[in-house]
């Protein structure tokens, strides 16, 4: 395929319908849930939850029919196809309407991406099945721990085998579990519990599990305040010898010695990240495309625009900051679809997912903050939503690995270092 | 649908750019750059690949079609080697492609079969001029009509090899039309005075001179694009999409000395590239090369398609401008006083990086 940088065509068609829901349904009470945090914005979650159904059927369908004609369980994707495009596109969309009333989107979200990365055709279709029907359900991942951000291996929740039973036993604390509330107590959905079987295998003793909503000795302790996305539920999770069914590991429970190879469960799930950051980065482009839009907006009717293509010196100095923010944001935007083409097309992305996920949150970090900056008083006030994308935006330079983090892993691939060569 | 990658075709294209390049511009960049002169055999060698016929239709006596995507390939790959061949290598390429682009199709016969001889082409571009607050849209060079020609008067700067030129295309301020416009000037012509060569930061093996026009009387029918004229944005579109995708390969080269040269540096026991302050300007490096390759990839594809491509080959041109210059700066700074040196080819690389907003005409960062 030659270079293209054409919109799929069925990408283009979903855009009408997602810019319906960010004007009419997420914008409007986009104030009202900044400032009812806890809340839940039912309005979009019944409105977008038969989309959101059916989007889940087709998914787990395709994946069962793919593991049927024997291509292996099923994961991977070997063919062409426009699913991560598509879901950039629909993010970045939905992410201008709200980020934080986005991320309430019911579906198995982080959960499904695990479970459908390595699964078994039978846990796909007992896990995921939930989210193709019935009333919205939320799955989520749970990984950070108070002493355990970034670096994985630092993770204590133990999981141990009851033989007695034949049942995982799990004890631990999550922090920051995007939509865990949602998923265990506020629907009949699961989370992903990464722990691990040996800590002192570091992380080739981690896997994941799923834990369903119901689960004995699940606690969910406290409901985060947080900077932005308050539309968005953040939980702290407790396990006390919570008891799981022996099925729900994803990936082998045999354990291999550290500096073996790592194991499929752990190292399919981390390329989880292969997918979720670019979307990470889609949505601080809706963010950041919605603020300099409204900037934008706000100084026109001032009688500031920007002229097409003139000599830097015909421009006043706001001029120069809008065309910044414009040519910021189409750069990460490219990347932010290269790194989703690239897993659409089945090729490896771990890097282009990394550099797009930095650029974007560096980028929507910075022009969110020149937007507040440039509109004066109504640039700080509540009245307007530019101080909100600002708190909003911020998030995407910290979850799903922090800036820091992403061009750690930018550097160590370019250079070819590995984690003891380059800390 | 979203795709990037080269075709098969491109791929050997940029592959064969690549080795010249690498084998003969990487070789002789530094002597060039220090003795001023770049040897007339590099120059013929970059001739035989090829590549401004490539991008001219049969009518024309060439063997391909223009493609704004397929120029920045070779750009880019050019940049990566030097930037002083490549732009003049390149300088025949800013006299064919606005005749292409916007001549009368008696014009494109007369003078694109001259771009595909097996000798480079005599033929100079005189855009810029010698002013600060440079205005592509507001030349200061002017164009009155008189009779059935045109008179010519102005200083141009930064013309490539004007004083072998056999023709020059002068672009100047129509002063009927309000519009910058192009005329194709044969030489001999009388009251076009050629000056000293001129003396930059950078780029030193490229012979650039000052052109001043007192009087130059060009007949009407030189008028680029004849009766209709040309649109000066179609040309800056064009042009600026190649120099950014230059920019591209400039600072690819830049970053890529430098990643290896902090792999091999050993500084308190370790290779320099295990700290973060230095692996991580790397890694800047390569995601602001690639977001900006990607940016000078959609101004050519949407050029190429027929669409406006004015915005996208704007944004690019400004973003190739920083980056070159950031990345250039970072990999001097990355070899410290090594780069610093002119043993080290960085330095060289940081000073020809300044020239892109100078060479964009203001685009500027």
């Amino acid at each position: 395929m030659p270079i293209d940088f054409e919109v799929p065509e069925d990408v283009k068609n979903q855009g009408n319908l997602t810019q319906m829901v960010a004007e009419q349904v997420m914008r409007k009470s986009s104030r009202y849930y900044d400032e009812h945090e806890h809340e839940r914005p039912m309005e979009y979650i019944n409105f977008i939850w038969p989309f959101m159904k059916t989007m889940e059927a087709a998914n787990l369908k395709h994946s069962l029919k793919r593991a049927d004609k024997g291509n292996g369980n099923g994961n991977g994707h070997k063919k062409a196809s426009t699913a991560q495009v598509g879901m950039i596109h629909l993010i970045e969309s939905l992410s201008w309407g709200d980020a934080g009333i986005y991320l309430s989107t019911p579906s198995s979200a982080l959960a499904g991406a695990a479970i459908q990365a390595v699964g078994t055709p039978d846990q796909k279709e007992r896990f995921l099945d939930r989210f193709t029907h019935g009333e919205p359900k939320w799955g989520a991942m749970a990984m950070t721990e108070p002493n355990a951000g970034s670096d994985t291996s630092a993770i204590r929740t133990r999981a141990k085998l009851d033989p007695e039973t034949n049942e995982w036993v799990l004890n631990g604390e999550k922090i920051f579990v995007t939509n865990g509330k949602l998923a265990l107590e506020e629907s009949d959905g699961l989370i992903v519990v990464w722990a691990t079987l040996d800590p002192s295998l570091g992380r080739a003793g981690m896997r994941p599990f799923v834990v369903e909503a119901g689960a004995p000795g699940v606690t969910v302790t406290k409901q985060e305040h947080k900077l932005g996305i308050r539309a968005s539920d953040t939980v702290s999770i407790v396990f006390e010898d919570a008891r799981i069914p022996y099925d729900n590991i994803l990936g082998s429970p045999e354990l291999k010695k550290p500096g073996a190879k790592t194991e499929k469960g752990f190292k399919g799930a981390m390329r989880t990240f292969d997918s979720s950051r670019p979307f990470v980065a889609a949505s601080a482009l809706g963010v950041g495309r919605a603020a300099l839009e409204f900037t934008r907006q706000k100084l026109a009717e001032e009688g500031i625009t920007v002229p097409e293509a003139a000599p830097y010196h015909k421009l006043s100095a706001i001029q120069r900051d809008l065309i910044q923010m414009e040519a910021d944001l189409k750069a990460a935007w490219l990347l932010t679809v290269r790194a989703g083409a690239l897993m659409d097309a089945g090729k490896p992305n771990s890097l282009e997912a990394s550099m797009c996920k930095v650029k974007a949150g560096k980028s929507v970090t910075t022009i969110t903050q020149k937007c507040v900056e440039l509109l004066g008083p109504l640039g700080y006030s509540r009245e307007f939503l530019v101080e909100k994308w600002m708190r909003d935006a911020k998030i995407n330079d910290i979850f799903e690995g922090t800036g820091q983090i992403n061009t750690l892993i930018v550097a160590r691939r370019i250079l070819g270092y590995s984690r003891r060569e380059l800390k | 649908m979203y795709t990037f990658d080269l075709t098969d075709e491109q791929r050997m294209l940029t592959d064969m750019v690549h080795r010249y390049s690498e084998r003969t511009l990487r070789k002789i960049y530094r002597e060039a750059e220090e003795s001023h002169e770049l040897p007339p055999e590099v120059i013929e060698q970059g001739w035989e690949l090829g590549l401004l016929p490539a991008s001219l239709p049969e009518d024309y006596g060439g063997f391909g079609e223009y493609s704004a995507l397929n120029g920045a390939l070779i750009a880019e790959e050019l940049g990566y080697g030097d930037m002083a061949a490549s732009l003049a290598l390149l300088a025949p390429n800013l006299v064919a492609t606005p005749i292409y682009l916007c001549g009368t199709e008696e014009q494109k016969q007369t003078y694109l079969p001259l771009f595909t001889d097996a000798e480079p082409p005599k033929a100079a571009s005189a855009f810029l001029e010698p002013v600060i607050l440079f205005d592509p849209y507001q030349l200061r060079a002017t164009a009155r009509r008189e009779g059935d020609a045109y008179v010519l008067n102005g200083k141009k700067a930064m013309v490539i090899n004007a004083p072998e030129a056999e023709l020059f295309l002068i672009y100047a301020h129509d002063e009927k039309a309000d519009s910058p416009q192009a005329f194709l000037v044969p030489t001999p012509a009388e009251g076009l005075s050629i000056g000293e060569r001129e003396k930059w930061m950078g780029f030193n093996a490229l012979k650039t001179f000052g052109v001043e026009l007192k009087d130059v009387r060009v007949p009407a029918v030189n008028r680029l694009g004849g009766a209709a004229g040309i649109d000066v944005q179609r040309i800056l579109n064009s042009s600026r999409i190649a120099l950014s995708a230059l920019g591209v390969g400039l600072a690819r080269a830049a970053y890529e000395y430098a990643r290896d040269y902090a792999k091999e540096r050993v500084a308190f026991g370790e290779p320099i590239a295990h700290r973060q302050s230095i692996a991580f300007m790397l890694a800047e490096m390569a995601i602001d090369i690639d977001a900006t390759r990607l940016m000078v990839w959609e101004a050519a594809w949407k050029l190429d398609k027929g669409q406006n491509a004015t915005h996208d080959a704007y944004l690019a041109a400004r973003y190739a401008t920083h980056v070159s210059l950031k990345v250039t700066d970072g990999a001097v700074q990355v070899l410290g006083g090594h780069g610093y040196i002119r043993e080290h080819p960085v330095e060289l690389w940081l000073r020809n990086a300044r020239s892109l907003a100078t060479l964009l005409g203001a685009v500027t960062v």
